[in-house]
């Protein structure tokens, strides 16, 4: 007891025990970093996988980029080692135009963003931020993990088979995609990343419910739990319908039944396979019906990238203002209600596919309703943010960027839900432009933001404060240089997926803007050189970090500042809510979770640093 | 120190973690099948004469058999678990035997289906039924095999000096068995009896 509050004291100035593990056993090397089941080894497995894939997604962007501005000049640098099946001359070709599109979208949604927002932040966060010493079911997290790889590699190994990786874009509509090597391999990459998606949701699921510290309420939950909390459920309940659709759009590509493939392309002749092949011999497909299964687990992943990231915002953004979040219940329960109306909504990607009307108007309503709770989110960032100290750290200024960036998309959103307008804008730049400020600017600014901050506990290091402003100082201009302009090329009938958009005479003047953007994406994809950089530089050169560097109130921050297997060196019992800051209780600005009630009085007595 | 941490307490919900986690599990797989489902009744609409065609091609009588061999299998699974608690290790083995048994049966059963519609030219090319169905008892079947490894495990840990006294690990395990005889349940009249 009385170390308790002795450690208390010095809460935040202990920076010694980075090493001094908690439960010292020796593990074999594999055990301990390749098949391990601790999950702060398993979040920076993700973590390193993902950013893995984060870069090779970016090249892949960037040569997208390079043939919307310069088409059918050679890729710099890169060009004339690419296969001649890929390019011709240096130049994009394009069947591997769209199999880039499709890898692109493919990777960065399944491979970089659901495994940072899920894998390693619920990974990472979860057990210290309830206060616990890991997963409920730790092998089954090792082997979420592990599936991952597997899949990405399944997916990219396309790029070697006859014919290509899959190129029917990442939502592989059949017919399209109900024929190739490249869609069988993207099929089974999908059901494998899925299954990892299933097994890491359980998981979370069950590690919330069942390992709170003791005194910890639902409602004590910081708002990073709470949102991948909810996430988790979607995860547990959307992927297993895009899993059941991968595997009949499987069977059609194997033994072409007519699940999906609509009849009159089941013929032999004139139809989707060559003469001689087996066709199906009654019941047409209804492409349609993959539409639907597809969306049904693809909007609500919608919300599986973007609210984890929310909740990482809130609590970057309550530490950072030194004050409680505005309306603790209200962004819990908005989370709630964006997750409940997401799956209800996924016919708002289907305006264009020949759905009823009238259903496209329900659509239409519940999407638009959306826009309530996720408002009530932006409100209260902006009341916690109110009148509070605001310290711009790193963190906090990527948390501020996606609040600037998430507006901008979710109100480019409430014109997609429109249908009428959608109408116009489906299938241009505009949606572009759309999801990139969500995604990019939305998830991976809150990504990065919680990289930052947790950096500390993560590594036990600090990351260089100035390279990291640096970083989000050019991430943001470049960003936004690079993705506005295509809300306008959008309107102005610029489609996506094109590979050389100046055979259409109304396109020919908007070269310029797409040489502008394609500039800055080449700048913004070197600014991540600057992420890399302070990563790997601080891990070995970073000062040390202090148990509690953003002097935060909730459970990770009472973990030692490296903390090993069995992450805490005390016991945890939660006392509060998570963020008094600035409580009347307390002379100093902050009140963690973990400090014992007498400690009040004590602390009058306690120089305050 | 570190040895007086009670960090890893009892479950907070008083549901062991294996088993809240199953429960869960279970969940997704509900959402699985039902995208199966779901794809059934649509081409079932759309395609009406060709999913009454196939359905009569199915031997309805041995797949009866199959839900009873099913059904057996889970009352045997329920007592295997009430033995264990009881600690009657010979009981306990003969009705895991049988479950494991019973699923044996299943998989075999099935196998002579699958081969004799294969044997009449029958794959699941033939038509957007067949599509269907193998996909349906194939995922289905699949299941069955995955849940008689660890019963086949436990089985065998049973009969060694050591024995197997966690009945309520068993306990987990049936509900992932019950579930699966449970889809079973929806797919013997959804593919069999409706003509």
């Amino acid at each position: 007891m009385s170390a308790a509050s002795t450690y208390a004291e010095h809460a935040d100035t202990l920076t010694h025990d980075a090493h001094s593990h908690v439960g010292h056993h020796s593990v074999s090397f594999i055990r301990k970093y390749i098949f391990s089941t601790d999950h702060k080894t398993i979040a920076k497995q993700f973590l390193t996988s993902s950013l893995f894939f984060l870069l090779v997604g970016g090249a892949f962007a960037l040569f997208i980029r390079w043939q919307l501005a310069y088409p059918g000049e050679p890729i710099p640098i890169v060009g004339k080692w690419l296969p001649e099946t890929f390019v011709s001359n240096g130049a994009v070709q394009p069947g591997f135009y769209t199999q880039l599109v499709t890898m692109h979208a493919t990777i960065m949604i399944f491979f970089v963003i659901i495994p940072l927002a899920t894998g390693a932040f619920a990974n990472f966060c979860i057990p210290l931020m309830i206060g616990t010493d890991d997963m409920a079911m730790p092998t089954v997290n090792m082997i979420s993990f592990w599936l991952v790889p597997v899949a990405g590699l399944t997916v990219m190994s396309g790029f070697f088979v006859e014919g290509g990786a899959a190129a029917s874009g990442w939502t592989s509509y059949p017919p399209l995609s109900a024929s190739g090597t490249g869609h069988m391999l993207w099929v089974i990459g999908i059901f494998l990343v899925g299954f990892s998606s299933i097994l890491g949701g359980m998981n979370y699921l069950a590690t919330v419910l069942n390992k709170r510290a003791k005194g910890m309420r639902m409602f004590d939950l910081p708002l990073t739990v709470w949102a991948l909390f909810i996430t988790s459920i979607l995860q547990v309940l959307g992927t297993p319908v895009l899993a059941s659709a991968a595997a009949l759009l499987f069977v059609d590509q194997v033994f072409h039944a007519g699940i999906f493939i609509p009849e009159n392309l089941l013929t032999p002749t004139g139809g989707l396979y060559p003469s001689g092949a087996h066709v199906g011999a009654g019941g047409g497909g209804q492409p349609v019906l993959f539409q639907h299964l597809f969306w049904f687990y693809s909007h609500p992943a919608v919300y599986i990238m973007i609210l984890p990231v929310m909740g990482v915002v809130s609590d970057v953004l309550a530490t950072f203002a030194r004050k409680a979040i505005f309306g603790y219940k209200a962004m819990v329960f908005a989370i709630m209600a964006i997750a409940f109306l997401g799956f209800v909504v996924w016919g708002h990607h289907m305006f264009l596919s020949g759905m009823s009307p009238l259903l496209g108007t329900t659509f239409m309503l519940s999407t638009i309703v959306i826009a309530v709770p996720s408002s009530i989110k932006v409100f209260n960032w902006l009341g916690t943010i109110w009148k509070g100290n605001i310290h711009f750290t790193t963190p906090s200024l990527n948390a501020l960027g996606f609040i600037a960036t998430f507006v901008v998309g979710g109100l480019s959103g409430v014109f997609m839900a429109i249908g009428p307008i959608d109408v116009y804008i489906h299938d241009t730049y505009f949606i572009v432009a759309h999801i990139h400020y969500v995604l990019f600017g939305g998830a991976l600014f809150g990504i990065f933001a919680g990289l930052y901050y947790w950096y500390p506990k993560m590594f036990g290091k600090m990351y260089n404060e100035t390279l990291g402003k640096f970083h989000f100082a050019l991430t943001f201009i470049t960003f936004n240089l690079c993705f506005f302009p295509m809300h306008m090329i959008g309107v102005g009938g610029h489609m996506r997926r094109i590979h050389d958009p100046y055979v259409y005479e109304f396109l020919k003047p908007f070269q310029p803007i797409n040489q502008f953007i394609t500039v800055f994406a080449i700048l913004m994809g070197l600014a991540q050189l600057l992420l890399v950089f302070n990563f790997l530089w601080s891990l070995k050169y970073g000062r040390p970090a202090p148990r509690n560097p953003w002097r935060a109130n909730t459970l990770e921050w009472a973990a030692p500042a490296h903390p090993g297997h069995g992450n805490f060196d005390r016991d945890i019992t939660v006392y509060r809510a998570p963020y008094e800051y600035a409580s009347p209780e307390s002379k100093r600005d902050y009140l963690p979770q973990w400090i014992r009630p007498p400690y009040i009085e004590k602390e009058k007595t306690v120089s305050v640093s | 120190m570190s040895s007086a941490l009670s960090l890893a307490h009892e479950p907070v919900t008083g549901i062991r973690h294996g088993k809240l986690g199953m429960w869960i599990f279970l969940a997704s797989e509900v959402m699985f099948f039902s995208g199966f489902f779901t794809a059934f009744i649509i081409l079932r609409n759309s395609n009406l004469a060709v999913f009454a065609h196939g359905a009569a091609e199915l031997n309805w009588p041995l797949a009866a058999v199959n839900t009873v061999n099913l059904i057996v299998s889970s009352l045997t699974m329920a007592m295997a678990i009430l033995s264990l608690e009881h600690a009657n290790k010979s009981r306990f083995q003969l009705y895991l035997g049988i479950t494991f048994l019973c699923g044996l049966i299943f998989l075999i059963i099935k196998y002579f289906e699958y081969t004799a519609k294969f044997s009449h030219g029958i794959y699941p090319g033939t038509s957007s039924f067949f599509g269907l169905y193998f996909t349906m008892t194939g995922f289905h079947a699949m299941h069955v095999f995955a849940g008689m490894i660890p019963i086949g495990w436990i089985l065998a840990k049973s009969f060694t000096k050591r024995g197997y006294h966690d009945w309520e690990r068993v306990e987990i395990l049936g509900l992932y068995w019950h579930f699966v005889d449970l889809v079973w349940i929806f797919l013997f009249p959804v593919l069999y009896l409706i003509f």
